[in-house]
């Protein structure tokens, strides 16, 4: 997550593993590794799938009420001995199941613009700031330590609140709580590529300054903030959850999971398990499947960065 | 070092200011919240006369700077809701919601550190692998829900613990009232285990992560393997030449760690019903309280700048090689 606001840790580097064994262990670490990226891979695929056909393989109107088959436990069949909600029904008789697949639309729609947005702001502004330096690299961080000091959840509910819930804002919102982290890194990788050999070279055949930033450095600081994005869509998901839960996500027409675990909350005295454990489940799912993601691709592109999160 | 300090102080009152004007910028772009006050029969004349007896007929810059230089008199205005001094609206919540986060900070720390050394020192092994699985599961597991789980399974399912309400501790402590504080320890825990759990299982995770990695770090440089050649007990190269070194990443996580401890406050409880800041404040902000909502806000941002602070001492402290400047 954020690295330290203030000062800066001392760098250590690793010490490469010499002896057999512990090469041994490391290929043996790196092939169990390779099981669950794989596994993560898969499930954010069916994920994606459903938040894009979800439509089209919804067995019901995710919106459509029906108040005498209210409150229906799983798996119950019908008189006709078939089962019409596989995962039941929440408080207005709408099934939980075709909800959970719209769910995974605004969920991904969320975290991926989101951190598309935050990514996008943080690059460009710690890149100038480390490639300018001097008063706009001040500024900039300076700016960089008033939203590290400001409760993000805070700004992020009032924001809401006041403009209105909608998933613009949301997307708005969550992005510009995202860029700091993207800015540090940018401004710090980009510091130490400015002195290299590779940048007087294109800066002397007379390219421009925006062009040195965004062609010549930008790919070679990409690793670094490609495995960053991947932990920061698992965080974003999270705040959405967070925030819909609160009640100030988006319109309650539209299902997302955080806002079927909220509508649950009223049920749980009742035992109503179903309504609160199937959103829940789906969160954790995808949430896990972009960490363990992140983790496998910090290891495959920067292995520098292990345990930098 | 004292130079230092000052510097830091000063930075931390620029912060705050700069926290104060967005909150306050924010809460008034939506509009005059006059209409909050009112009800919606009211005639433009009532309308007029709430919006004067709530200040909100001065220009925005007037009103800012009136807050601040109330702010610098320890002054930040009355809550429009509770009608009472707003500061000390925050201030009667906030025992409850230190109480929840130091429990959650010791949770995480106490089960963080352990498990991250165990996880290190069987690098590879089934140990490692469970602990770290943990690890990424208590990372991805949305507070709430993790909330509503225990509530669902502990609180009803077992009975074993109460799923909503709080029993004071600090509060009596605060008030020299030390019977009442002892006599209520123990019910007051009950209370407290399931939300602190449910917060710091996010930072607990991440800790044991950071913990481990660091671990490694530290495990494979020379003075280890010199102390182990010297012929010290594995204990004594682990606890005292090794975790020494390892704390400090986690030092430096501590004090980010409040802003996250928030968040979670906020939503954990409103989930428990825990009578703390976290959910007066979004009731606050639900209800444009703009002098509660500022109050809130300038508590928590100067309590996190002010733990930074500490952390970069501390840090200087227990690592000679970093230097203040």
């Amino acid at each position: 997550m954020t690295p330290p606001s203030i000062s800066q840790a001392p760098q250590m580097t690793m010490a490469a593993p010499t002896t057999r064994r512990d090469a041994a262990r490391r290929a043996w670490r790196s092939l169990t590794r390779a099981v669950w990226p794989l596994v993560a891979i898969a499930i954010l695929l069916v994920i994606t799938f459903a938040a894009i056909a979800g439509p089209s393989i919804v067995p019901k109107d995710p919106n459509r009420q029906n108040i005498i088959n209210r409150l229906q436990p799983p798996m119950v069949a019908d008189r006709e001995g078939v089962v019409q909600h596989y995962l039941g029904t929440d408080a207005l008789g709408r099934d939980v199941y075709s909800r959970l697949i719209y769910g995974a639309r605004v969920s991904l729609l969320v975290g991926f613009t989101a951190v598309f947005i935050g990514g996008a702001l943080g690059v460009v502004l710690g890149m100038t700031g480390g490639y300018l330096g001097g008063r706009v690299d001040a500024l900039i961080m300076r700016l960089a330590d008033i939203q590290l000091a400001f409760p993000f959840i805070l700004l992020a509910i009032m924001f809401l609140v006041v403009l209105g819930s909608g998933v613009l804002n949301l997307v708005l919102i969550l992005g510009i709580g995202q860029w700091v982290t993207y800015a540090r890194i940018a401004r710090a990788q980009t510091m130490s590529q400015r002195e290299k050999e590779y940048v007087e070279a294109a800066l002397a055949l007379g390219a421009s300054g925006a062009s040195v930033l965004f062609k010549t450095i930008l790919p070679n600081i990409l690793a670094p903030l490609i495995v960053i994005a991947s932990f920061n869509v698992a965080s974003v998901i999270l705040a959405e959850a967070a925030l819909s839960f609160l009640g100030l996500g988006v319109p309650p027409t539209v299902p997302t999971w955080g806002g079927m675990l909220a509508e649950s909350r009223d049920q749980l005295l009742a035992g109503r398990w179903w309504l609160a454990v199937y959103p829940g489940v789906a969160i954790m799912l995808t949430v896990l499947s972009f960490n363990i993601l992140g983790d496998w691709l910090r290891d495959f592109l920067d292995p520098r960065l292990r345990g930098a999160d | 070092m004292w130079q230092y300090v000052i510097s830091r102080v000063v930075q931390a009152g620029i912060v705050i200011v700069a926290v104060t004007l967005i909150t306050f910028l924010t809460l008034h772009m939506g509009g005059d919240p006059t209409y909050l006050y009112v009800s919606d029969r009211a005639s433009d004349e009532e309308i007029q006369l709430v919006r004067e007896r709530l200040g909100f007929d001065r220009p925005l810059h007037v009103q800012y700077l009136s807050f601040l230089g109330g702010l610098v008199q320890g002054d930040t205005g009355r809550s429009l809701t509770y009608r009472t001094p707003a500061m000390n609206v925050v201030i009667e919540r906030l025992p409850a919601t230190i109480e929840l986060t130091v429990m959650a900070m010791l949770i995480a720390v106490v089960f963080a550190i352990p498990l991250g050394v165990i996880a290190a020192l069987n690098r590879g092994t089934a140990v490692d692998g469970g602990i770290m699985a943990m690890a990424m599961f208590g990372q991805s597991i949305p507070s709430f829900w993790l909330g509503i789980m225990l509530i669902l399974f502990v609180g009803l399912g077992l009975s074993w613990l109460p799923i909503s309400g709080h029993v004071p501790v600090l509060e009596p402590l605060l008030k020299g009232d030390f019977e009442r504080a002892w006599t209520n320890l123990p019910n007051a825990l009950r209370y407290l285990i399931m939300p602190a759990f449910t917060i710091s299982l996010f930072s607990m995770s991440r800790n044991a992560r950071l913990v481990r990695s660091s671990m490694l770090e530290v495990l494979s440089q020379d003075y280890v393997r010199t102390a182990r050649s010297k012929g010290l007990r594995e204990w004594n190269v682990v606890m005292r030449h090794a975790l020494r070194n390892a704390w400090m990443p986690v030092v430096t996580m501590l004090g980010l760690e409040f802003g996250f401890l928030l968040s979670g406050v906020v939503v954990v409880e409103t989930v428990f019903s825990w009578p703390g800041v976290g959910r007066l404040v979004f009731n606050a902000i639900n209800q444009r309280d703009v002098p509660l909502v500022q109050s809130a806000v300038v508590m928590f941002a100067g309590v996190f700048v002010l733990l930074n602070l500490i952390v970069d001492l501390l840090y200087a402290r227990l690592d000679p090689r970093v230097r203040l400047s």
